[in-house]
């Protein structure tokens, strides 16, 4: 498998979307409260609950609350199955109070571009040279200010994976250690990984990233050579486990036509 | 309750009598599900100008609006498509002022919902730590880094909105205004409190006895609310939990189609110009397309007792 191949599927019979998930699966704990958020993240928090954290709870920003995954693909946290049999739906400052007081154990995020940092971009591209206006951020900025950690999964290219984000909406380390101590963020929070199509990025004490593993057939110079700085490598490097047979099951199960993972 | 005590009347004569050229309006509390399409249709249709729009994630509502041209300011966390991403008319109106300038003011759901909550509690702010070491808080001039005078922590001051209006699409309500509303809220509450003024779009008018006999679900007491309007389906392509579900398609035949300027202008005149009601709109989406969204298999919760 090379790393600018688009065949859906490796040898190994999974996509690379369907590893995304699973490496984001394994970020949650069994008791842990997540923040689940959009896309692939929502269907690893289903993938955990069906496996290896069946005591995981998920909090929506829109209110919900939910100890079940949804019976259904959701395409948006508000779709009607993500809502039917919740065991809570309230407003957006009852599941954001708990994120500001510190509850919530990880949170899953998108982005455009994401920094050496662990800062993210989702207000300003660019593209050619030129400005794009993005979406904005959502609840992004609160999940990275205010979650003990936060996951990122995106896809790994040199336009998105920068040497600084050219615009910090949601904040990661910042310029290096202590950076989030000096801003008054809370104590336990911030970046944890980074959840790429080619591996994951972890953080160092400095608050650096650092590339902890790659995915099965991606070499470590495709890696640096798609990463828009010298990115560090750790002595340890391992290789990013793909997902077992129970979790590819259950991922097919609920993404049966590879709406989100079919690359 | 007697008869005059009556708030409903039409789509038309609510936006007619409550929006207005400059007014604050928010729209799309609560998120993904419940959004008031056909309102943001009609104040396209009276051709409002210089809105502010306020909203967590807008959807692409705050999108059709500002390509109308209705729009000189958002206060919004995400402006865009959920289903798709980027929001062209968005995109256009800040990149290249198409069709005109708008200014954004950029919040995250939380600010906004803290924004909300502090005029609804009546105070000039709520303090939070969310948007610190941000440029989110460098850039909104709502947002204020300040020292807590209790321990000294640095938090952040968001100022409180009050919009002119909130437009809040709900499953029922009866004619005083007394709406019930379920499924997730978003800022719905808050928004209802924060507002000068209260339009609620319902999918039913019931008795007030059905709204009486569930008060823990009657979340809009009636007499927040200046107009009840009757609009069945007033929601569509979004979801309203117990009625019909989301048109994803529609949300990616929207991103087709509004890439560039001119498809965009024949998109708005196909669905919102050349209609001049909810009703004719619905018959432009068919009944086939309508059928295949209502709710295929109910799911009643079980009644709670009151009695004494």
């Amino acid at each position: 498998m090379t790393t600018k191949g688009h065949s859906s599927t490796a040898a190994s019979g999974f996509s690379k979307g369907e590893l995304m998930v699973a490496a984001a699966a394994r970020e949650i704990h069994n008791g842990e409260l997540v923040f689940v958020g959009m896309r692939l993240p929502m269907i690893a928090f289903g993938v955990a609950k069906r496996t290896h954290a069946p005591g995981a709870t998920g909090l929506f920003e829109n209110g919900v609350i939910r100890d079940t995954p949804a019976p259904e693909l959701l395409y948006t946290m508000g779709d009607s199955p993500n809502l039917l049999h919740a065991s809570y739906c309230g407003d957006m400052l009852s599941v954001m109070s708990l994120l500001q007081q510190g509850r919530v154990n990880v949170g899953f995020l998108g982005a455009a571009e994401v920094d050496r940092f662990g800062n993210l971009n989702t207000t300003w591209g660019s593209r050619n040279g030129q400005q794009v206006r993005l979406p904005g951020s959502g609840g992004a900025c609160d999940i990275a200010s205010l979650s003990q950690r936060t996951v990122v999964l995106l896809e790994h290219t040199r336009q998105r994976l920068v040497s600084q984000v050219g615009h910090i909406t949601s904040p990661g380390n910042g310029t290096g250690d202590g950076w989030r101590r000096a801003q008054g963020l809370p104590l336990r929070s911030g970046p944890s990984a980074i959840i790429t199509t080619m591996g994951v990025l972890r953080f160092g004490e400095d608050g650096e990233a650092y590339l902890a593993s790659v995915h099965p057939g991606v070499s470590v110079e495709d890696v640096l050579s798609n990463t828009g700085w010298t990115l560090r490598v750790a002595d340890d490097l391992a290789t990013t486990p793909g997902p077992d047979a129970t979790e590819l099951a259950v991922i097919r199960d609920i993404d049966p036509n590879h709406f989100w993972t079919k690359s | 309750m007697g008869t005059d005590a009556s708030k409903l009347v039409s789509m038309h004569q609510a936006i007619a009598e409550h929006v207005s050229s400059g007014s604050m309006v928010l729209m799309g509390a609560q998120l993904e599900q419940m959004i008031p399409f056909a309102a943001g249709h009609e104040i396209i249709r009276q051709g409002c100008r210089n809105l502010t729009l306020v909203g967590p994630i807008s959807d692409i509502l705050f999108d059709q609006m500002i390509g109308a041209g209705c729009v000189s300011r958002v206060m919004a966390a995400w402006v865009g498509n959920a289903s798709a991403g980027m929001g062209y008319c968005f995109r256009r109106a800040v990149e290249k002022s198409i069709p005109r300038a708008i200014e954004t003011v950029d919040h995250t759901n939380f600010t906004i919902a803290l924004a909300l909550h502090a005029a609804a509690m009546g105070v000039p702010f709520m303090p939070t730590y969310t948007t610190l070491g941000s440029d989110l808080l460098k850039r909104n001039g709502n947002l204020r880094e300040f020292s807590s005078p209790v321990n000294e922590e640095r938090l952040v001051a968001v100022r409180a909105l009050r919009p002119d209006v909130a437009i809040l699409h709900v499953q029922r309500a009866d004619t005083a205004g007394n709406a019930h509303l379920w499924g997730n809220l978003g800022v719905a509450i808050d928004g209802a409190r924060a507002s000068r003024k209260v339009i609620v779009v319902a999918e039913e008018i019931v008795a007030p006895e059905v709204i009486a006999s569930d008060p823990n679900r009657t979340l809009i007491p009636g007499f927040l609310v200046t107009a009840i309007v009757h609009e069945p389906c007033g929601a569509h392509p979004s979801p309203v939990q117990g009625y019909y579900g989301r048109d994803h398609a529609f949300f990616h035949e929207y991103h087709d189609q509004t890439r560039e300027l001119d498809g965009f202008e024949q998109w708005i005149k196909h669905w919102v110009a050349e209609v001049s009601s909810r009703d004719s709109y619905l018959k432009r989406l068919g009944e086939s397309r309508a059928h295949s969204l209502r709710v295929r298999e109910h799911a009643l919760s079980v009644p709670v007792d009151f009695g004494f």
